[in-house]
Protein backbone atom coordinates (compact mmCIF):
# COMPACT_ATOMS: atom_id res chain seq x y z
CA UNK A 1 0.00 0.00 0.00
CA UNK A 2 1.30 3.37 -0.92
CA UNK A 3 2.36 5.85 1.72
CA UNK A 4 0.13 8.82 2.57
CA UNK A 5 0.41 12.45 3.57
CA UNK A 6 -2.26 13.89 5.83
CA UNK A 7 -2.63 17.66 5.53
CA UNK A 8 -3.82 19.49 8.61
CA UNK A 9 -3.89 22.96 10.12
CA UNK A 10 -4.36 23.75 13.80
CA UNK A 11 -5.12 20.09 14.45
CA UNK A 12 -7.94 19.92 11.89
CA UNK A 13 -7.43 17.39 9.09
CA UNK A 14 -7.95 19.05 5.71
CA UNK A 15 -7.10 16.37 3.18
CA UNK A 16 -5.30 13.09 2.61
CA UNK A 17 -2.91 12.46 -0.30
CA UNK A 18 -1.64 9.10 -1.50
CA UNK A 19 1.97 9.09 -2.72
CA UNK A 20 1.18 7.19 -5.88
CA UNK A 21 3.39 9.15 -8.27
CA UNK A 22 7.15 9.04 -8.43
CA UNK A 23 7.35 12.80 -8.06
CA UNK A 24 4.74 14.92 -6.35
CA UNK A 25 5.04 18.63 -5.76
CA UNK A 26 3.67 20.79 -2.98
CA UNK A 27 3.04 24.48 -3.60
CA UNK A 28 0.66 27.42 -3.84
CA UNK A 29 0.14 27.31 -7.61
CA UNK A 30 -2.72 25.14 -8.91
CA UNK A 31 -0.57 22.82 -11.03
CA UNK A 32 1.01 21.24 -7.93
CA UNK A 33 -0.14 17.79 -6.81
CA UNK A 34 -0.69 19.11 -3.32
CA UNK A 35 -1.96 22.67 -3.49
CA UNK A 36 -1.79 24.81 -0.36
CA UNK A 37 -3.31 28.17 -1.17
CA UNK A 38 -1.57 30.36 1.36
CA UNK A 39 0.78 33.27 0.82
CA UNK A 40 3.41 31.80 3.14
CA UNK A 41 3.73 28.88 0.71
CA UNK A 42 5.92 29.32 -2.37
CA UNK A 43 4.55 28.68 -5.86
CA UNK A 44 6.51 25.45 -5.95
CA UNK A 45 7.54 24.82 -2.41
CA UNK A 46 8.69 21.22 -2.06
CA UNK A 47 8.74 17.88 -3.87
CA UNK A 48 8.43 14.27 -2.76
CA UNK A 49 10.15 11.51 -4.69
CA UNK A 50 8.99 7.97 -4.13
CA UNK A 51 10.96 4.87 -5.06
CA UNK A 52 8.87 1.78 -4.35
CA UNK A 53 8.40 2.01 -0.59
CA UNK A 54 10.82 4.84 0.19
CA UNK A 55 9.97 8.54 -0.07
CA UNK A 56 12.31 11.53 -0.04
CA UNK A 57 11.30 15.13 0.62
CA UNK A 58 13.13 18.06 -0.95
CA UNK A 59 12.76 21.80 -0.39
CA UNK A 60 12.57 23.47 -3.83
CA UNK A 61 14.35 26.62 -2.65
CA UNK A 62 11.16 27.90 -1.06
CA UNK A 63 11.04 31.34 0.53
CA UNK A 64 9.96 30.15 3.97
CA UNK A 65 11.55 26.71 4.09
CA UNK A 66 10.43 23.25 5.15
CA UNK A 67 10.58 21.73 8.64
CA UNK A 68 10.51 18.03 9.50
CA UNK A 69 9.85 17.12 13.13
CA UNK A 70 10.79 20.65 14.13
CA UNK A 71 14.09 20.85 12.24
CA UNK A 72 14.69 22.77 9.04
CA UNK A 73 15.61 20.47 6.15
CA UNK A 74 16.80 20.74 2.59
CA UNK A 75 16.46 17.08 1.77
CA UNK A 76 15.02 14.39 3.98
CA UNK A 77 14.44 10.65 3.85
CA UNK A 78 10.87 10.37 5.17
CA UNK A 79 10.11 7.92 7.95
CA UNK A 80 6.72 6.78 9.22
CA UNK A 81 4.94 9.52 11.26
CA UNK A 82 7.36 12.28 10.31
CA UNK A 83 5.62 15.66 10.51
CA UNK A 84 6.41 18.04 7.67
CA UNK A 85 5.65 21.70 8.36
CA UNK A 86 5.14 24.28 5.68
CA UNK A 87 4.04 27.58 7.15
CA UNK A 88 1.11 26.87 9.46
CA UNK A 89 0.30 23.64 7.66
CA UNK A 90 1.32 20.19 8.78
CA UNK A 91 1.69 17.12 6.59
CA UNK A 92 2.01 13.85 8.44
CA UNK A 93 3.79 11.08 6.55
CA UNK A 94 2.23 7.67 7.08
CA UNK A 95 3.98 4.57 5.82
CA UNK A 96 3.21 1.84 8.30
CA UNK A 97 4.36 -1.13 6.31
CA UNK A 98 5.23 -3.06 9.40
CA UNK A 99 1.62 -3.20 10.51
CA UNK A 100 0.43 -4.06 7.05
CA UNK A 101 2.98 -6.77 6.69
CA UNK A 102 2.03 -8.35 9.96
CA UNK A 103 -1.56 -8.48 8.78
CA UNK A 104 -0.99 -9.58 5.20
CA UNK A 105 0.94 -12.87 5.14
CA UNK A 106 4.70 -12.75 4.98
CA UNK A 107 4.77 -12.55 1.21
CA UNK A 108 5.50 -8.86 1.37
CA UNK A 109 8.92 -9.25 2.79
CA UNK A 110 10.17 -12.02 0.62
CA UNK A 111 13.15 -11.38 -1.52
CA UNK A 112 12.17 -10.46 -5.03
CA UNK A 113 14.05 -10.03 -8.25
CA UNK A 114 14.18 -6.93 -10.36
CA UNK A 115 14.62 -8.67 -13.65
CA UNK A 116 16.58 -6.10 -15.62
CA UNK A 117 19.32 -4.50 -13.57
CA UNK A 118 19.37 -0.76 -13.12
CA UNK A 119 22.71 0.19 -14.53
CA UNK A 120 24.72 2.83 -12.76
CA UNK A 121 27.09 4.92 -14.77
CA UNK A 122 30.52 5.49 -13.26
CA UNK A 123 29.59 9.06 -12.42
CA UNK A 124 26.83 7.78 -10.18
CA UNK A 125 24.04 8.91 -12.46
CA UNK A 126 21.54 6.12 -12.63
CA UNK A 127 20.70 4.94 -16.09
CA UNK A 128 17.49 3.09 -15.76
CA UNK A 129 16.67 -0.07 -17.61
CA UNK A 130 13.08 -1.14 -17.51
CA UNK A 131 12.77 -3.56 -14.62
CA UNK A 132 10.02 -5.59 -16.18
CA UNK A 133 9.13 -9.07 -15.57
CA UNK A 134 8.12 -11.47 -13.04
CA UNK A 135 8.57 -11.36 -9.38
CA UNK A 136 8.14 -14.77 -7.80
CA UNK A 137 4.84 -14.88 -5.97
CA UNK A 138 4.45 -11.14 -5.91
CA UNK A 139 1.96 -9.36 -8.10
CA UNK A 140 1.70 -6.16 -6.14
CA UNK A 141 5.32 -5.22 -6.50
CA UNK A 142 5.19 -5.43 -10.25
CA UNK A 143 2.93 -2.44 -10.43
CA UNK A 144 5.24 -0.28 -8.41
CA UNK A 145 8.22 -1.45 -10.37
CA UNK A 146 6.73 -0.07 -13.53
CA UNK A 147 7.12 3.37 -12.02
CA UNK A 148 10.75 2.93 -11.31
CA UNK A 149 12.82 4.23 -14.19
CA UNK A 150 11.56 7.83 -14.29
CA UNK A 151 12.07 8.06 -10.55
CA UNK A 152 15.65 7.02 -10.81
CA UNK A 153 16.22 9.54 -13.54
CA UNK A 154 14.83 12.31 -11.46
CA UNK A 155 17.41 11.45 -8.84
CA UNK A 156 20.18 12.50 -11.07
CA UNK A 157 19.17 16.01 -10.29
CA UNK A 158 18.37 15.76 -6.64
CA UNK A 159 21.44 14.05 -5.28
CA UNK A 160 22.00 12.69 -1.85
CA UNK A 161 19.58 12.59 1.02
CA UNK A 162 20.27 12.43 4.69
CA UNK A 163 18.02 12.09 7.66
CA UNK A 164 17.95 15.15 9.85
CA UNK A 165 20.60 14.64 12.51
CA UNK A 166 18.86 16.53 15.33
CA UNK A 167 16.41 13.64 15.58
CA UNK A 168 19.00 11.46 17.21
CA UNK A 169 19.20 13.83 20.12
CA UNK A 170 15.48 13.42 20.70
CA UNK A 171 16.28 10.09 22.36
CA UNK A 172 16.52 10.63 26.09
CA UNK A 173 19.99 9.35 26.97
CA UNK A 174 18.68 7.80 30.19
CA UNK A 175 16.90 5.18 28.17
CA UNK A 176 20.02 3.92 26.50
CA UNK A 177 20.73 0.93 28.77
CA UNK A 178 17.14 -0.27 28.61
CA UNK A 179 17.41 -0.18 24.83
CA UNK A 180 20.48 -2.37 24.70
CA UNK A 181 19.26 -3.12 21.23
CA UNK A 182 21.45 -3.88 18.27
CA UNK A 183 19.87 -1.05 16.35
CA UNK A 184 20.63 2.56 17.05
CA UNK A 185 17.74 4.21 15.31
CA UNK A 186 18.51 7.69 14.06
CA UNK A 187 14.85 8.64 14.06
CA UNK A 188 12.49 8.52 17.04
CA UNK A 189 10.18 6.14 15.26
CA UNK A 190 12.29 3.87 13.13
CA UNK A 191 9.69 1.69 11.51
CA UNK A 192 12.08 -0.03 9.15
CA UNK A 193 13.93 -1.65 12.00
CA UNK A 194 12.25 -4.70 13.45
CA UNK A 195 10.21 -4.31 16.59
CA UNK A 196 12.56 -4.82 19.48
CA UNK A 197 11.49 -7.45 21.92
CA UNK A 198 11.82 -6.25 25.49
CA UNK A 199 15.33 -7.07 26.72
CA UNK A 200 15.71 -8.91 30.00
CA UNK A 201 15.72 -6.73 33.14
CA UNK A 202 19.10 -5.22 33.97
CA UNK A 203 21.42 -7.50 35.92
CA UNK A 204 25.00 -7.36 37.17
CA UNK A 205 27.80 -9.57 38.44
CA UNK A 206 29.85 -8.76 41.52
CA UNK A 207 33.28 -10.28 42.12
CA UNK A 208 33.51 -12.07 45.46
CA UNK A 209 37.24 -12.84 45.80
CA UNK A 210 40.69 -11.99 44.46
CA UNK A 211 42.24 -8.58 43.81
CA UNK A 212 39.06 -7.15 42.26
CA UNK A 213 36.84 -8.19 45.16
CA UNK A 214 33.69 -6.08 45.41
CA UNK A 215 33.92 -4.89 41.84
CA UNK A 216 30.58 -4.79 40.06
CA UNK A 217 29.85 -5.11 36.37
CA UNK A 218 26.49 -4.10 34.92
CA UNK A 219 25.41 -6.47 32.16
CA UNK A 220 24.16 -3.84 29.74
CA UNK A 221 25.61 -5.37 26.60
CA UNK A 222 24.07 -8.31 24.82
CA UNK A 223 27.35 -10.17 24.98
CA UNK A 224 30.04 -10.04 27.66
CA UNK A 225 33.02 -12.37 27.94
CA UNK A 226 34.57 -13.27 31.29
CA UNK A 227 37.96 -14.85 31.95
CA UNK A 228 41.37 -14.91 30.32
CA UNK A 229 41.64 -15.49 26.55
CA UNK A 230 43.61 -18.67 25.85
CA UNK A 231 43.09 -19.93 29.42
CA UNK A 232 39.41 -19.97 30.24
CA UNK A 233 36.64 -17.84 28.80
CA UNK A 234 32.89 -17.89 29.25
CA UNK A 235 30.32 -15.61 27.68
CA UNK A 236 27.25 -14.05 29.29
CA UNK A 237 24.47 -13.37 26.81
CA UNK A 238 21.53 -11.13 27.46
CA UNK A 239 18.48 -12.39 25.61
CA UNK A 240 14.81 -11.36 25.71
CA UNK A 241 13.97 -14.20 28.10
CA UNK A 242 16.96 -13.85 30.42
CA UNK A 243 20.70 -14.19 30.86
CA UNK A 244 22.75 -17.23 29.91
CA UNK A 245 26.28 -18.39 30.58
CA UNK A 246 28.14 -20.50 28.00
CA UNK A 247 31.66 -21.92 27.99
CA UNK A 248 33.76 -20.48 25.13
CA UNK A 249 37.30 -21.82 25.46
CA UNK A 250 39.77 -23.46 27.83
CA UNK A 251 40.15 -26.96 29.23
CA UNK A 252 38.23 -26.08 32.39
CA UNK A 253 34.54 -25.29 32.34
CA UNK A 254 32.88 -22.69 34.53
CA UNK A 255 30.90 -23.78 37.59
CA UNK A 256 27.47 -22.52 38.59
CA UNK A 257 26.55 -22.82 42.28
CA UNK A 258 29.39 -25.33 42.71
CA UNK A 259 28.33 -27.51 39.80
CA UNK A 260 30.57 -27.67 36.72
CA UNK A 261 28.76 -26.78 33.50
CA UNK A 262 28.87 -28.57 30.17
CA UNK A 263 29.00 -27.05 26.69
CA UNK A 264 25.34 -26.03 26.71
CA UNK A 265 24.17 -22.54 27.68
CA UNK A 266 22.71 -22.28 31.19
CA UNK A 267 20.18 -19.71 32.26
CA UNK A 268 21.22 -17.59 35.22
CA UNK A 269 18.96 -17.08 38.22
CA UNK A 270 19.07 -14.28 40.75
CA UNK A 271 22.00 -14.74 43.18
CA UNK A 272 23.65 -17.57 41.26
CA UNK A 273 27.37 -17.98 42.02
CA UNK A 274 29.65 -18.28 38.98
CA UNK A 275 33.18 -19.69 39.34
CA UNK A 276 35.61 -19.17 36.52
CA UNK A 277 39.43 -19.40 36.46
CA UNK A 278 39.52 -19.23 40.26
CA UNK A 279 37.31 -16.15 40.45
CA UNK A 280 33.93 -16.30 42.17
CA UNK A 281 31.19 -13.89 41.27
CA UNK A 282 27.55 -13.42 42.05
CA UNK A 283 24.90 -12.77 39.42
CA UNK A 284 21.88 -10.73 40.45
CA UNK A 285 19.09 -8.66 38.97
CA UNK A 286 19.20 -4.95 39.64
CA UNK A 287 15.52 -4.19 39.03
CA UNK B 1 49.59 -27.86 5.50
CA UNK B 2 46.75 -28.69 3.16
CA UNK B 3 43.58 -26.66 3.12
CA UNK B 4 41.60 -29.18 5.16
CA UNK B 5 44.08 -28.92 8.04
CA UNK B 6 44.39 -25.16 7.74
CA UNK B 7 40.72 -24.14 7.89
CA UNK B 8 37.93 -24.83 10.32
CA UNK B 9 34.34 -24.58 9.03
CA UNK B 10 30.99 -24.58 10.81
CA UNK B 11 27.52 -23.81 9.54
CA UNK B 12 24.08 -23.29 10.98
CA UNK B 13 20.67 -22.47 9.61
CA UNK B 14 17.28 -21.64 11.09
CA UNK B 15 13.90 -20.92 9.57
CA UNK B 16 13.62 -17.94 11.93
CA UNK B 17 10.72 -16.89 14.14
CA UNK B 18 8.13 -16.11 11.45
CA UNK B 19 8.58 -18.32 8.41
CA UNK B 20 7.24 -21.84 8.47
CA UNK B 21 9.89 -23.27 6.18
CA UNK B 22 13.52 -22.68 5.38
CA UNK B 23 14.43 -21.66 1.84
CA UNK B 24 18.13 -21.28 2.61
CA UNK B 25 20.64 -24.01 1.77
CA UNK B 26 24.20 -24.33 3.01
CA UNK B 27 26.90 -26.83 2.21
CA UNK B 28 30.63 -27.06 2.79
CA UNK B 29 33.43 -29.44 1.98
CA UNK B 30 36.58 -28.95 4.03
CA UNK B 31 38.56 -31.43 1.91
CA UNK B 32 38.54 -29.07 -1.06
CA UNK B 33 38.05 -25.80 0.88
CA UNK B 34 34.61 -25.06 -0.55
CA UNK B 35 31.74 -23.20 1.16
CA UNK B 36 28.38 -22.41 -0.49
CA UNK B 37 25.29 -20.60 0.83
CA UNK B 38 22.10 -19.93 -1.13
CA UNK B 39 18.87 -18.12 -0.25
CA UNK B 40 16.03 -19.34 -2.44
CA UNK B 41 12.88 -17.55 -3.52
CA UNK B 42 9.65 -18.67 -5.12
CA UNK B 43 6.21 -19.90 -4.14
CA UNK B 44 5.38 -23.02 -2.12
CA UNK B 45 8.59 -25.01 -1.77
CA UNK B 46 10.21 -23.71 -4.97
CA UNK B 47 12.64 -21.53 -2.99
CA UNK B 48 14.09 -24.54 -1.20
CA UNK B 49 14.29 -26.41 -4.48
CA UNK B 50 16.22 -23.59 -6.17
CA UNK B 51 18.70 -23.07 -3.33
CA UNK B 52 19.08 -26.84 -2.94
CA UNK B 53 19.93 -27.29 -6.62
CA UNK B 54 22.43 -24.43 -6.43
CA UNK B 55 24.43 -25.77 -3.49
CA UNK B 56 24.41 -29.35 -4.72
CA UNK B 57 25.53 -28.45 -8.26
CA UNK B 58 28.38 -26.32 -6.94
CA UNK B 59 29.59 -28.80 -4.36
CA UNK B 60 29.40 -32.01 -6.41
CA UNK B 61 30.78 -30.50 -9.60
CA UNK B 62 33.64 -28.59 -8.02
CA UNK B 63 34.65 -31.48 -5.77
CA UNK B 64 34.62 -33.81 -8.76
CA UNK B 65 36.68 -31.46 -10.96
CA UNK B 66 39.26 -30.88 -8.23
CA UNK B 67 40.03 -34.58 -8.14
CA UNK B 68 41.99 -34.07 -11.34
CA UNK B 69 42.73 -30.33 -11.36
CA UNK B 70 44.66 -27.96 -9.10
CA UNK B 71 42.72 -24.73 -8.37
CA UNK B 72 45.90 -22.58 -8.35
CA UNK B 73 46.86 -23.64 -11.89
CA UNK B 74 45.84 -21.54 -14.88
CA UNK B 75 43.54 -22.74 -17.64
CA UNK B 76 44.00 -22.15 -21.40
CA UNK B 77 42.60 -18.61 -21.16
CA UNK B 78 45.04 -17.76 -18.36
CA UNK B 79 42.45 -17.73 -15.61
CA UNK B 80 42.97 -19.55 -12.35
CA UNK B 81 41.11 -22.83 -12.35
CA UNK B 82 39.60 -22.13 -8.91
CA UNK B 83 37.96 -18.96 -10.20
CA UNK B 84 36.88 -20.57 -13.46
CA UNK B 85 35.29 -23.49 -11.59
CA UNK B 86 33.19 -21.14 -9.50
CA UNK B 87 32.01 -19.22 -12.55
CA UNK B 88 31.24 -22.30 -14.64
CA UNK B 89 29.32 -23.97 -11.88
CA UNK B 90 27.25 -20.95 -10.87
CA UNK B 91 26.24 -20.88 -14.54
CA UNK B 92 25.57 -24.60 -14.50
CA UNK B 93 23.39 -24.20 -11.39
CA UNK B 94 21.60 -21.35 -13.15
CA UNK B 95 20.88 -23.54 -16.17
CA UNK B 96 19.55 -26.41 -13.99
CA UNK B 97 17.27 -24.15 -11.96
CA UNK B 98 16.06 -22.29 -15.02
CA UNK B 99 15.20 -25.45 -16.95
CA UNK B 100 13.37 -26.91 -13.93
CA UNK B 101 11.45 -23.64 -13.56
CA UNK B 102 10.51 -23.55 -17.23
CA UNK B 103 9.51 -27.21 -17.49
CA UNK B 104 7.56 -27.54 -14.24
CA UNK B 105 4.78 -25.06 -13.52
CA UNK B 106 5.05 -25.41 -9.73
CA UNK B 107 8.63 -24.16 -9.94
CA UNK B 108 7.88 -21.31 -12.30
CA UNK B 109 9.81 -18.16 -11.43
CA UNK B 110 11.95 -19.76 -8.72
CA UNK B 111 15.45 -18.47 -8.17
CA UNK B 112 18.16 -18.13 -5.58
CA UNK B 113 20.97 -15.93 -4.42
CA UNK B 114 24.35 -17.55 -4.00
CA UNK B 115 27.62 -16.81 -2.26
CA UNK B 116 30.43 -19.32 -2.62
CA UNK B 117 34.06 -19.38 -1.54
CA UNK B 118 36.93 -21.64 -2.54
CA UNK B 119 40.08 -21.61 -0.39
CA UNK B 120 43.38 -22.62 -2.02
CA UNK B 121 47.00 -21.51 -2.03
CA UNK B 122 46.55 -18.91 0.76
CA UNK B 123 43.79 -17.29 -1.24
CA UNK B 124 40.05 -17.21 -1.35
CA UNK B 125 38.04 -17.00 -4.56
CA UNK B 126 34.54 -15.65 -4.01
CA UNK B 127 31.57 -15.80 -6.37
CA UNK B 128 28.26 -14.20 -5.60
CA UNK B 129 24.92 -13.33 -7.13
CA UNK B 130 22.22 -11.41 -5.24
CA UNK B 131 22.22 -10.20 -1.64
CA UNK B 132 23.78 -13.05 0.30
CA UNK B 133 27.05 -11.79 1.72
CA UNK B 134 30.58 -12.67 2.67
CA UNK B 135 32.24 -10.76 5.52
CA UNK B 136 35.81 -10.93 6.79
CA UNK B 137 37.08 -10.41 10.33
CA UNK B 138 40.80 -9.66 10.23
CA UNK B 139 42.28 -8.47 13.51
CA UNK B 140 39.86 -5.82 14.69
CA UNK B 141 38.44 -5.06 11.26
CA UNK B 142 35.11 -6.54 10.28
CA UNK B 143 33.89 -5.73 6.78
CA UNK B 144 31.94 -7.07 3.83
CA UNK B 145 33.95 -8.39 0.92
CA UNK B 146 30.96 -8.79 -1.39
CA UNK B 147 28.66 -6.04 -2.62
CA UNK B 148 24.97 -6.87 -2.81
CA UNK B 149 23.30 -7.02 -6.19
CA UNK B 150 20.28 -5.16 -4.86
CA UNK B 151 18.30 -2.04 -5.60
CA UNK B 152 19.33 -0.62 -2.25
CA UNK B 153 23.05 -1.14 -2.92
CA UNK B 154 22.65 0.57 -6.28
CA UNK B 155 20.92 3.48 -4.57
CA UNK B 156 23.84 3.68 -2.14
CA UNK B 157 26.37 3.53 -4.99
CA UNK B 158 24.45 6.17 -6.92
CA UNK B 159 24.65 8.48 -3.90
CA UNK B 160 20.90 8.67 -3.50
CA UNK B 161 20.87 7.30 -0.01
CA UNK B 162 23.62 7.19 2.60
CA UNK B 163 24.90 3.92 4.03
CA UNK B 164 23.57 4.91 7.46
CA UNK B 165 20.11 5.66 6.09
CA UNK B 166 20.01 2.43 4.13
CA UNK B 167 18.86 0.58 7.25
CA UNK B 168 15.72 2.70 7.26
CA UNK B 169 14.87 1.83 3.68
CA UNK B 170 11.82 -0.23 2.93
CA UNK B 171 13.25 -1.41 -0.37
CA UNK B 172 15.43 -4.06 1.22
CA UNK B 173 14.40 -7.23 -0.47
CA UNK B 174 14.81 -6.37 -4.12
CA UNK B 175 17.71 -8.16 -5.72
CA UNK B 176 18.90 -7.14 -9.17
CA UNK B 177 20.59 -10.44 -10.00
CA UNK B 178 19.58 -13.97 -9.10
CA UNK B 179 20.46 -17.51 -10.12
CA UNK B 180 17.82 -19.40 -12.11
CA UNK B 181 15.45 -16.66 -13.23
CA UNK B 182 16.96 -16.12 -16.67
CA UNK B 183 18.66 -18.38 -19.19
CA UNK B 184 22.01 -16.87 -18.25
CA UNK B 185 23.61 -15.27 -15.23
CA UNK B 186 26.83 -13.40 -14.61
CA UNK B 187 28.32 -14.12 -11.18
CA UNK B 188 30.63 -11.53 -9.64
CA UNK B 189 34.07 -13.01 -8.92
CA UNK B 190 37.00 -11.81 -6.84
CA UNK B 191 40.04 -13.34 -5.20
CA UNK B 192 41.38 -12.24 -1.83
CA UNK B 193 44.66 -13.04 -0.10
CA UNK B 194 44.04 -14.96 3.12
CA UNK B 195 45.88 -14.52 6.43
CA UNK B 196 46.15 -16.87 9.38
CA UNK B 197 43.61 -15.80 11.98
CA UNK B 198 41.05 -14.49 9.46
CA UNK B 199 37.44 -15.43 10.02
CA UNK B 200 35.04 -15.42 7.05
CA UNK B 201 31.30 -15.25 7.45
CA UNK B 202 28.85 -16.18 4.72
CA UNK B 203 25.26 -15.29 5.53
CA UNK B 204 21.78 -14.89 4.12
CA UNK B 205 20.06 -11.50 4.48
CA UNK B 206 18.11 -12.92 7.43
CA UNK B 207 21.22 -12.15 9.49
CA UNK B 208 22.33 -8.76 8.21
CA UNK B 209 18.75 -7.39 7.97
CA UNK B 210 18.13 -8.23 11.63
CA UNK B 211 21.54 -7.57 13.20
CA UNK B 212 23.81 -4.54 12.74
CA UNK B 213 27.20 -5.23 11.18
CA UNK B 214 28.92 -3.86 14.29
CA UNK B 215 27.12 -6.36 16.50
CA UNK B 216 27.92 -9.24 14.18
CA UNK B 217 31.58 -8.19 14.23
CA UNK B 218 31.69 -7.84 18.01
CA UNK B 219 30.14 -11.27 18.53
CA UNK B 220 32.63 -12.88 16.16
CA UNK B 221 35.52 -11.16 17.85
CA UNK B 222 34.45 -12.23 21.33
CA UNK B 223 33.69 -15.79 20.33
CA UNK B 224 36.46 -16.35 17.80
CA UNK B 225 37.92 -19.10 19.99
CA UNK B 226 34.73 -21.14 19.69
CA UNK B 227 33.40 -21.16 16.15
CA UNK B 228 30.33 -23.38 16.72
CA UNK B 229 29.25 -21.13 19.59
CA UNK B 230 29.79 -18.04 17.42
CA UNK B 231 27.50 -19.51 14.73
CA UNK B 232 24.84 -20.35 17.31
CA UNK B 233 25.06 -16.87 18.79
CA UNK B 234 24.65 -15.14 15.40
CA UNK B 235 21.49 -17.13 14.69
CA UNK B 236 20.19 -16.37 18.20
CA UNK B 237 20.82 -12.65 17.71
CA UNK B 238 18.81 -12.61 14.47
CA UNK B 239 15.97 -14.55 16.10
CA UNK B 240 16.03 -12.49 19.31
CA UNK B 241 15.61 -9.38 17.15
CA UNK B 242 12.50 -10.79 15.54
CA UNK B 243 13.86 -13.44 13.17
CA UNK B 244 11.62 -12.31 10.33
CA UNK B 245 13.45 -14.31 7.68
CA UNK B 246 15.33 -17.56 7.38
CA UNK B 247 18.83 -17.09 8.71
CA UNK B 248 21.93 -19.07 7.75
CA UNK B 249 25.61 -18.68 8.45
CA UNK B 250 28.82 -20.42 7.48
CA UNK B 251 31.96 -19.50 9.43
CA UNK B 252 35.44 -20.28 8.21
CA UNK B 253 38.49 -19.73 10.41
CA UNK B 254 41.96 -19.83 8.96
CA UNK B 255 44.26 -21.56 11.44
CA UNK B 256 47.40 -21.86 9.32
CA UNK B 257 49.22 -21.46 6.05
CA UNK B 258 47.96 -23.43 3.06
CA UNK B 259 50.26 -22.35 0.25
CA UNK B 260 50.20 -24.79 -2.66
CA UNK B 261 53.35 -26.93 -2.78
CA UNK B 262 55.65 -25.61 -5.49
CA UNK B 263 58.87 -27.71 -5.64
CA UNK B 264 59.75 -30.32 -8.29
CA UNK B 265 58.30 -32.99 -6.04
CA UNK B 266 54.93 -31.27 -6.04
CA UNK B 267 55.03 -30.95 -9.80
CA UNK B 268 55.92 -34.60 -10.11
CA UNK B 269 53.17 -35.74 -7.81
CA UNK B 270 50.69 -33.54 -9.58
CA UNK B 271 51.85 -35.02 -12.87
CA UNK B 272 51.17 -38.49 -11.50
CA UNK B 273 47.80 -37.30 -10.25
CA UNK B 274 46.87 -36.28 -13.77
Amino acid sequence: MAAKLILSMDGAVLKEYTLNKERMTIGRKPHNDIVIDNLAVSGEHAAILTILNDSFLEDLDSTNGVMVNGAQIKKHFLQNSDVVEIGKYKLKYMNDQQGQQAAAADDFEKTMVLRAPIKMQPGGAPQAAAPLGKVPGMEAAMKTQANLPPVLQSYERTGKFETAKPQAAAHPPVQAPAHAAPFAPSAPAAPATPAQPAAAALAAVQILNGPNIGKELDLVKNLITLGKPGVQVAVLTRRPHGYFITHVEGAAYPALNGKTLDEQPHQLNDHDIIELAGIKMEFYFKE
Amino acid sequence: MNVQEAIEIVSQTSSGMVRSHNEDSVIYDASCGLVVLADGMGGYNAGEVASGIAVSVLSTEIKHRLESLRPEDKNESGEEIGVALLRENVRKANASIYSAAVSQPQYSGMGTTIVAGLFYDNRLAVAHVGDSRMYRLRGETFETITRDHSLLQEQIDGGMISKEDARLSKNKNLVTRAVGIDAEVEPELHTHPVQTGDIYLLCSDGLNDMVEDDDIGTALQMLRANLPLAATRLIEMANDNGGRDNVSVILVKVNGDFAAPRGWLAKLSSWFKH
